[in-house]
C-alpha cells in the first residue's frame, strides 16, 4: 500500500482536486444564478398572470359594484389551479376568498407584494404559526376599496419553488458526479503515474548503486514519462560508455606502465643477482634509466592528451604557417627515412597560414611523420607531405606506402593505447606508447579540426583537417 | 658555479644539491619562495633553480621581482605543470629557461651550464674553434684545418650550437629547442641521425675526434 503522504504529493492527486475545487465554485455559482434567475421570472411571469386577472375582476366590479366582484371572487375561489383570493373587512377579517388565515402586515398597504409572503388556505385546521415553514407562500396585489375593505389577488409559489429545489438537486447530483470522476481520475491517472514513477525510482536505484547496464522503463505509449525516461536512458547510455572508456584507459595505463616497470625491475634484479662489476652495474642502471625516461615519455603523453581532451590545455591561437612547420620538420625527418631507406617529399608551399599553436601542431606532424617512418616504410617507399586549401578548410596530409590500417580500425586506433596487433608483432622492433594518434587527434580538436585516416592504395593517408575560421578572432 | 636550489620538496632540493655538487658546483637550499627571494637577493649566486610553485611566493614572482630590481642572474624554472602556454609565462616572467618535472638530471646540468655561459658573451664573438675546426659566424665558413667543409644551413647552425657550448653536454631537447625551435621530446632518433651526418662531414679523414656522445645524456664538442 502506498503511504497517505506521498499519494497526496502526486500531482494527478493536486491536479483533481484543483478540479474539483474549480468545478465545484463553478457549480454553485450556476445553482445560485439559476435560482435567482429563474424565481425573479417566476415572479414577474405571475405579476403578469395577477395584474390581466385583476384586470378581468375590475371589470365586473364596474358592471356589479362589490356584491358582484365577491361573488366573482367566490365562484373563482373554488376553480381548480386557482389564484389565491382574499376580501377582507377593515378590520382584516376575511368575507369570502381562499386565503384563510395571513401574515400578518400584508393587509397594512396597498400595491404589488413582491416579496412572498406565508397564508393558510380557507378551511385549513392549523393555525399559520403551527405550519411555521411548510405553510404555503404567496404574492399578490393588495386593492383597497370604500368602507376599508380590500381584495388580494395572488399567486401561490409552490410550482416556482418545487422548479427551484429540482435545480438545487440536479446541481448538487453534478457535484457528487464531479467527486467520483475525480476520484477515478486519481485512480487511474495518479496511481499509474505513481506505479511508472516507483518503477523509475528503483531502477534508478539500481544505477546509482553501480548497476550502469540498467534502464529505466519505456512503455509503448509514447507519453512524457516515456520521453523522460528515454532521454535518462540516454544519459545512462553516455555515462555507461564514458565510464567503459576510463576502465579501457585504466586498464592500457595497468598494461602499459606494467611493461616498462617489469622490465626496470628484472634489470635491477639481474643486476643485483649477476652484476660482478662496476660497469654491469652502470649498464644496468642505464637501462633502467631508459625505461624511466620511457614511462615518463608515456605519462607526458597522457597528460598532454587528457588537458587538451577537457580543454584545459590554454593557448592563444596565432597565425602559423603550415608551410614553415612542414619544412622545418620535413628536414628533422629526411636524414631518418632516408635511413630507413625511404624517400620523403614535402609539397608544401609556404605561406598556408592557419590559426593555431605552433608547438602543438608541430607535435601532430611529428607524430605523424614518426608513424610514417614506423610502420609506413615496408623496404623503402615514399613518404609524401601535401596540402591542400578549400574553401572550407586547410589540409594538411603525411601519405605512406606501408601496410596502412584496415578500415574497420581507423577510428579505434584514434583511442588512447591502442595498438594494432601488427605493429605490436612487427618483425622490426618497434616501440610505441600507443598514445601518438590519439595526441594527434586531441590536438586537432584542440584547434576545432580533426585527424582523418584514409587509404592511398596502398597505405597511409593521415589529414590533419583545420576548418577556415575555426577561430574567427585570435586576440 | 655556485647555484640557489629554491624548492619546497627537501628530497629532491637534497638530491639536486647532490648532484650538483658532484658536477663541482656547489648549492645552497631554500624551502620557501620568501628565504629563497631573500637568499637570492644577496646576489652570491651564478644561477638559480626556481620550482614554480612554491609555499610563500611563487617562483614565477620572486624572478619577476629580481628582474625589476636589475637583478639578471639566470634562472632556470622547474615545473610540474608543463602546459603548453607555461613556457612562455615562464620565459614572459624573467626565466632563462624552463623545464618540465619529472626531468633527468643530465639534462638540467647541461641546461643550467648553457645558461651561465651565455653570461659570458660568447654569444658575441665571431669565430668558434674547436681544435683545428673553425666556424666562422658572420662569414658562415666552416673550416677543418684549412679545408672547407659544405654544409646545410640547419647542419650549420647545429654546428654553432655545439660550438658555442663547448665542453659542455648539450641534450637531443636542447638541440631540438635552439637549431629547430621546438619544445617537445624528439621521439625517435631524428636528432641522433643529424649527429651522425654532421659528424661524418666534420670527421671524415680526420684522426681526432670533436663531436662526442655523452651516453644517457647527449653530445658534447671537445677537443
Amino acid at each position: 500500500m502506498v503511504a497517505v503522504p506521498r499519494v497526496i504529493n502526486t500531482t494527478a492527486v493536486r491536479l483533481s482536486a484543483m478540479f474539483i475545487l474549480l468545478f465545484g465554485a463553478c457549480a454553485v455559482l450556476t445553482i445560485l444564478y439559476m435560482t435567482t434567475v429563474a424565481a425573479s421570472f417566476v415572479i414577474r411571469e405571475t405579476r403578469f398572470a395577477v395584474e390581466s386577472e385583476i384586470g378581468e375582476l375590475a371589470q365586473t366590479y364596474s358592471i356589479g359594484g362589490l356584491r358582484t366582484l365577491v361573488r366573482d371572487i367566490e365562484r373563482r375561489s373554488r376553480r381548480p389551479g386557482a389564484f389565491v383570493y382574499l376580501v377582507a373587512d377593515g378590520r382584516g377579517r376575511p368575507l369570502a376568498g381562499n386565503i384563510g388565515d395571513l401574515q400578518p402586515g400584508i393587509l397594512e398597504s396597498s400595491g404589488w407584494k413582491g416579496q412572498p409572503f406565508k397564508y393558510a388556505r380557507a378551511g385549513e385546521t392549523r393555525s399559520l404559526s403551527e405550519m411555521g415553514d411548510s405553510a404555503p407562500s404567496a404574492v399578490a396585489y393588495v386593492l383597497p376599496f370604500q368602507n376599508g375593505i380590500r381584495v388580494i389577488v395572488g399567486r401561490d409559489l409552490a410550482d416556482p419553488i418545487r422548479f427551484r429545489t429540482v435545480v438545487q438537486r440536479s446541481v448538487a447530483l453534478a457535484l457528487i458526479m464531479v467527486g467520483i470522476g475525480a476520484f477515478f481520475i486519481w485512480f487511474l491517472v495518479g496511481r499509474r503515474a505513481l506505479r511508472r514513477i516507483n518503477a523509475v525510482s528503483a531502477a534508478s536505484d539500481n544505477i546509482i548503486a553501480g548497476d550502469l547496464s540498467q534502464r529505466l522503463p519505456v512503455s509503448s505509449a509514447g507519453d512524457e514519462f516515456d520521453r523522460l525516461s528515454s532521454s535518462l536512458n540516454q544519459m545512462v547510455d553516455r555515462i555507461e560508455k564514458l565510464n567503459g572508456g576510463l576502465r579501457e584507459v585504466s586498464d592500457s595505463i595497468a598494461h602499459d606502465l606494467k611493461t616498462p616497470l617489469t622490465r626496470l625491475r628484472n634489470r635491477a634484479e639481474d643486476a643485483i643477482r649477476n652484476g660482478e662489476t662496476k660497469d654491469d652495474y652502470r649498464e644496468a642502471m642505464h637501462g633502467m634509466l631508459g625505461e624511466a625516461d620511457n614511462m615518463i615519455a608515456i605519462f607526458n603523453a597522457m597528460l598532454l592528451i587528457s588537458r587538451v581532451e577537457a580543454g584545459y590545455t590554454k593557448f592563444t591561437p596565432v597565425p602559423v604557417d603550415l608551410g614553415e612547420i612542414a619544412s622545418d620538420l620535413c628536414e628533422l625527418y629526411e636524414p631518418v627515412i632516408e635511413d630507413a631507406g625511404g624517400h620523403l617529399k614535402n609539397n608544401v608551399r609556404h605561406g598556408l597560414v592557419v590559426n593555431g599553436n605552433r608547438e602543438l601542431i608541430g607535435q601532430a606532424l611529428t607524430n605523424l611523420l614518426d608513424n610514417a617512418t614506423k610502420y609506413g616504410l615496408p623496404g623503402g617507399g615514399d613518404i609524401t607531405v601535401s596540402a591542400m586549401k578549400t574553401s572550407d578548410a586547410v589540409t594538411l596530409s603525411v601519405i605512406d606506402a606501408g601496410a596502412g590500417i584496415p578500415e574497420a580500425d581507423r577510428d579505434r586506433v584514434l583511442e588512447r593505447f591502442v595498438r594494432l596487433d601488427a605493429s605490436r608483432t612487427s618483425n622490426r622492433k618497434v616501440r610505441g606508447s600507443g598514445l601518438g594518434l590519439s595526441l594527434v587527434s586531441a590536438i586537432m580538436k584542440q584547434h576545432n579540426g580533426m585527424l582523418e585516416l584514409d587509404d592511398a592504395r596502398p597505405g597511409l593517408i593521415a589529414r590533419l583537417v583545420f576548418p577556415i575560421g575555426a577561430f574567427k578572432n585570435p586576440s | 658555479m655556485k647555484i640557489l636550489i629554491i624548492e619546497d620538496d627537501k628530497p629532491s632540493a637534497e638530491y639536486l644539491k647532490k648532484a650538483l655538487g658532484e658536477a663541482g658546483h656547489g648549492a645552497d637550499i631554500a624551502n620557501d619562495g620568501e628565504s629563497g627571494h631573500n637568499m637570492a637577493q644577496s646576489g652570491a649566486y651564478d644561477a638559480l633553480i626556481v620550482d614554480r610553485m612554491l609555499p610563500k611566493k611563487n617562483g614565477l614572482e620572486i624572478i619577476a621581482d629580481l628582474r625589476d630590481s636589475g637583478d639578471a642572474t639566470p634562472a632556470l624554472i622547474l615545473s610540474a605543470l608543463g602546459e603548453v602556454d607555461d613556457r612562455v609565462t615562464g620565459l614572459r616572467a624573467g626565466g632563462d629557461d624552463y623545464l618540465t618535472k619529472p626531468y633527468a638530471f643530465s639534462e638540467l646540468l647541461a641546461r643550467l651550464e648553457t645558461l651561465q655561459r651565455r653570461g659570458l658573451g660568447v654569444e658575441s664573438e665571431t669565430l668558434y674553434q674547436v681544435g683545428d675546426l673553425v666556424l666562422n659566424r658572420l662569414s658562415r665558413d666552416v673550416k677543418r684545418a684549412d679545408q672547407t667543409i659544405i654544409l646545410q644551413p640547419r647542419e650549420f647552425r647545429l654546428l654553432e650550437y655545439l660550438m658555442r657550448n663547448v665542453d659542455r653536454v648539450v641534450t637531443r631537447t636542447m638541440l631540438l629547442e635552439h637549431v629547430w625551435d621546438y619544445h617537445f621530446d624528439p621521439q625517435t632518433n631524428v636528432i641522433d641521425v643529424h649527429i651522425s651526418r654532421l659528424r661524418a662531414k666534420i670527421e671524415k679523414g680526420f684522426e681526432k675526434p670533436l663531436l662526442h656522445t655523452v651516453r644517457g645524456a647527449g653530445y658534447v664538442m671537445r677537443e
